[in-house]
């Protein structure tokens, strides 16, 4: 780095917000270009992803999923390894849980059935990545190509299941039967509801809470277990943590069957919350923005789950700006959306150097930082 | 039920004004293909533009993008008080059956859909597999390699009983020949990618292949470039596809969904809309073949009799093309 080191507030909370603001610029420049008052689509966005009836449930249900491919990448990534694979782990996460529910959900009830079903899509994810992460370990294959190209193939095969022997019957659609009620994750609305809190229907489901749980999990594991520390040692350094006597065979394995796992439970929510069965690209891209997420979130649980609803808020508050403008496609939202990815992603540390020397008098003062 | 009306109430307030202005107030939710895919989701835009052009009534649109969004869109579009909404293609049929029964008083139809149990839900169904047959006949007997190719776009049932019914076509006419099948990819990036969809063209062009069918959307632009580049000969599908290389595309597969969107929202705003399935084969027009200028030349009178004759007798019955989806294989390949 060819700056000062940041101190944290300044990293984790001035730098994301100055991205964030910059790619709100840009947008605005595009947006005006195309003719549009670009703080009336600001507001849109805005108010379509908390403001309006549904609009929240729906910003916090896609903020689920990108909790979860966010930690998936972070994990990985404490580990020095690019996982670029959550996309296809979430896909067989998500046929993990449809095998489990398609088997158990005639006899089984809710309360065992919906564990049953999420233990299954976070085994799979975590099957799907095993493969890779050995590789990795055993043979050096880069990470980088094998997780990809497994997306590929984790693609193939669901086509090649859903519109074969998972397809229902007497209907032309590539999907599986819809799953009985018992495997249906609760709605918030409906738990909210019981409880006498009445909040417009929308697909947010009990899986958020899941989520953050995950993640409170993933931040003991990473910084408070032995596990956790090897983890880190390894990324930080492989020759020392080999030199201090850690197998990084295993620890790269179980690390990738970690990260593996929490892509696969993003299918908690974007199959057993909502379609309530399985269709074909349930994953929609939340495992590549995952990756974002994870970067933007410096792949710390809280900096994932912040990330998470502004990436939420983004899915949600876009669908809206289509709704809202004729002249604004889905193309014009997908520019702004990648916008942000590109300033808070590829170009995070853009405004470093700037924010380095303009607060450098502040926190001099206070005596050198570590 | 009353979360839904108390929302939809709180956001028609704002349109409340421009309801009362039609009567009917039409909506489209397009498919991940985009309405400008030159191919199926293209045809039911234009037949949404023939209405509205003819009748000055504008008509509210949303391209989805994600799963989620589909049903989502589909209620936006219920709860800003669209009278009629129109769905495409297959992927929607959950979630317009869902909205339809929370929006009972509103109309619905939806194309590529024919299996659905609602009072308010009108759905299109088309035959492609009888025109597929028909453009089959017609690569059949003008080939001169005994070769020809298919490309499809995503590999799913719908594409696969495509390939099955030109497969069908070719063979009827001419058993020796042999037909090369590719399907582009297992996601949705297989409808739109034409640099690929160039590149299958290509393979089965130097396998030996001189025609090549594609049923692939955005993709399948590739393949025509390519048949036409390699001086062969490229067929479209949905739309008319001849004019974009003119002497290079043998024909079109029509299927008229530009015919569904047009007669849905035309009952509709005539006030006879009626609801129940319709399946649209070569005896109902919903399936073709495209003979024009672009074409003329290259059709000559034994294909054209050839065509028609098949045409006339898949009306009369005396041709019964095999369904893919019967027992989800093709009886031939």
């Amino acid at each position: 780095m060819n700056h000062a080191p940041l101190p944290a507030w300044a990293d984790i909370g001035l730098l994301p917000l100055l991205n964030i603001l910059a790619a709100l610029v840009v947008s605005g420049l595009i947006i005006a270009a195309i003719g549009e008052d670009p703080f009336r689509a600001m507001a849109v966005l805005f108010q379509g992803a908390f403001l309006t009836s549904n609009g929240l449930g729906y910003t916090l249900y896609y903020t689920t999923n990108f909790i979860f491919t966010g930690l998936a990448v972070a994990v990985a990534f404490h580990a020095a390894m690019f996982n670029i694979g959550g996309e296809g782990q979430a896909y067989l996460g998500g046929l993990g849980a449809g095998v489990a529910v398609l088997m158990a959900d005639s006899f089984l009830p809710g309360l065992l059935l919906i564990p049953f079903a999420v233990i299954f899509s976070a085994l799979f994810g975590a099957a799907w990545a095993f493969i890779p992460g050995w590789l990795q370990a055993k043979r050096g294959s880069h990470i980088v190509i094998t997780t990809i190209m497994f997306n590929f193939i984790a693609a193939s095969l669901m086509v090649s299941l859903l519109a074969g022997p998972l397809m229902r019957e007497g209907q032309g659609a590539p999907e599986t039967r819809p799953f009985a009620e018992a495997a249906q994750m609760p709605y918030m609305h409906e738990m909210l509801g019981a409880l006498g809190i009445v909040v417009p229907r929308s697909p947010l489901n009990l899986s958020l809470l899941i989520a953050l749980a995950v993640a409170a999990l993933v931040w003991f594991i990473i910084w408070r277990t032995r596990f956790g520390y090897a983890l880190r040692a390894m990324g930080a350094s492989p020759g020392a943590a080999e030199y201090a006597g850690m197998n990084t065979v295993r620890i790269t394995v179980l690390a990738l069957l970690f990260s593996g796992g929490l892509a696969g439970l993003m299918a908690s929510n974007a199959v057993l919350g909502e379609p309530h069965k399985l269709v074909l690209n349930f994953t929609g891209g939340y495992g590549f923005t995952g990756i974002a997420v994870a970067l933007m979130g410096r792949n710390h649980p809280v900096g994932i789950i912040l990330a998470a609803l502004l990436f939420g808020a983004l899915t949600q508050g876009g669908t809206e700006l289509d709704f809202e403008f004729q002249t604004i496609t889905r193309e014009t939202v997908q520019v702004v959306q990648g916008l942000i990815i590109l300033f808070s992603g590829a170009l995070a540390y853009l405004f470093a150097p700037m924010v380095a020397r303009l607060i450098a008098p502040f926190t001099a003062k206070k005596g050198a930082p570590a | 039920m009353k979360f839904t009306k108390f929302a939809a109430a709180a956001l028609v307030a704002a349109g409340a004004a421009a309801a009362h202005a039609a009567e009917i107030k039409p909506a489209v939710i397009y498919d991940m293909g985009g309405k400008f895919d030159k191919s199926f989701n293209e045809g039911v835009y234009n037949g949404v533009k023939k209405f509205s052009d003819e009748t000055g009534i504008e008509v509210m649109e949303f391209e989805v993008t994600s799963e989620t969004q589909r049903e989502q869109a589909m209620r936006r579009m219920a709860e800003r008080g669209a009278t009629i909404v129109l769905g495409v293609g297959f992927a929607q049929a959950d979630a317009i059956a869902k909205v339809a029964a929370e929006f009972p008083d509103t109309k619905f139809s939806i194309i590529d859909v024919t299996w659905l149990d609602a009072p308010n839900i009108r759905q299109y169904g088309f035959k492609e597999h009888e025109g597929s047959y028909l453009v089959g006949v017609a690569a059949a007997l003008k080939s001169q390699t005994g070769k020809v190719g298919f490309v499809g776009g995503m590999d799913i049932p719908l594409i696969r009983h495509f390939a099955c019914g030109y497969v069908q076509g070719v063979k009827a006419t001419n058993p020796n020949i042999e037909v090369f099948q590719n399907m582009t990819g297992s996601t949705p990036a297989a409808w739109n990618d034409p640099a690929k969809g160039a590149e299958l063209a290509r393979s089965q062009i130097d396998r030996g292949a001189d025609i090549v069918y594609h049923a692939a959307g955005g993709t399948g632009v590739g393949v025509i470039r390519a048949a036409a580049d390699a001086g062969k000969l490229a067929i479209g599908v949905d739309s008319n596809q001849n004019g974009m290389a003119p002497g290079s595309v043998l024909t079109s597969m029509l299927k008229r969904v530009d015919v569904a969107a047009y007669e849905t929202f035309k009952d509709a705003a005539s006030g006879n809309f009626e609801t129940g399935v319709r399946v649209l084969g070569a005896a109902e027009g919903g399936v073709d073949w495209a003979l024009d200028e672009n074409n003329a030349e290259l059709v000559t009178p034994e294909i054209k009799a050839a065509v028609e004759e098949a045409k006339a007798k898949i009306i009369s019955g005396e041709i019964k093309v095999e369904e893919y989806y019967t027992n989800n294989s093709c009886p031939v390949s």
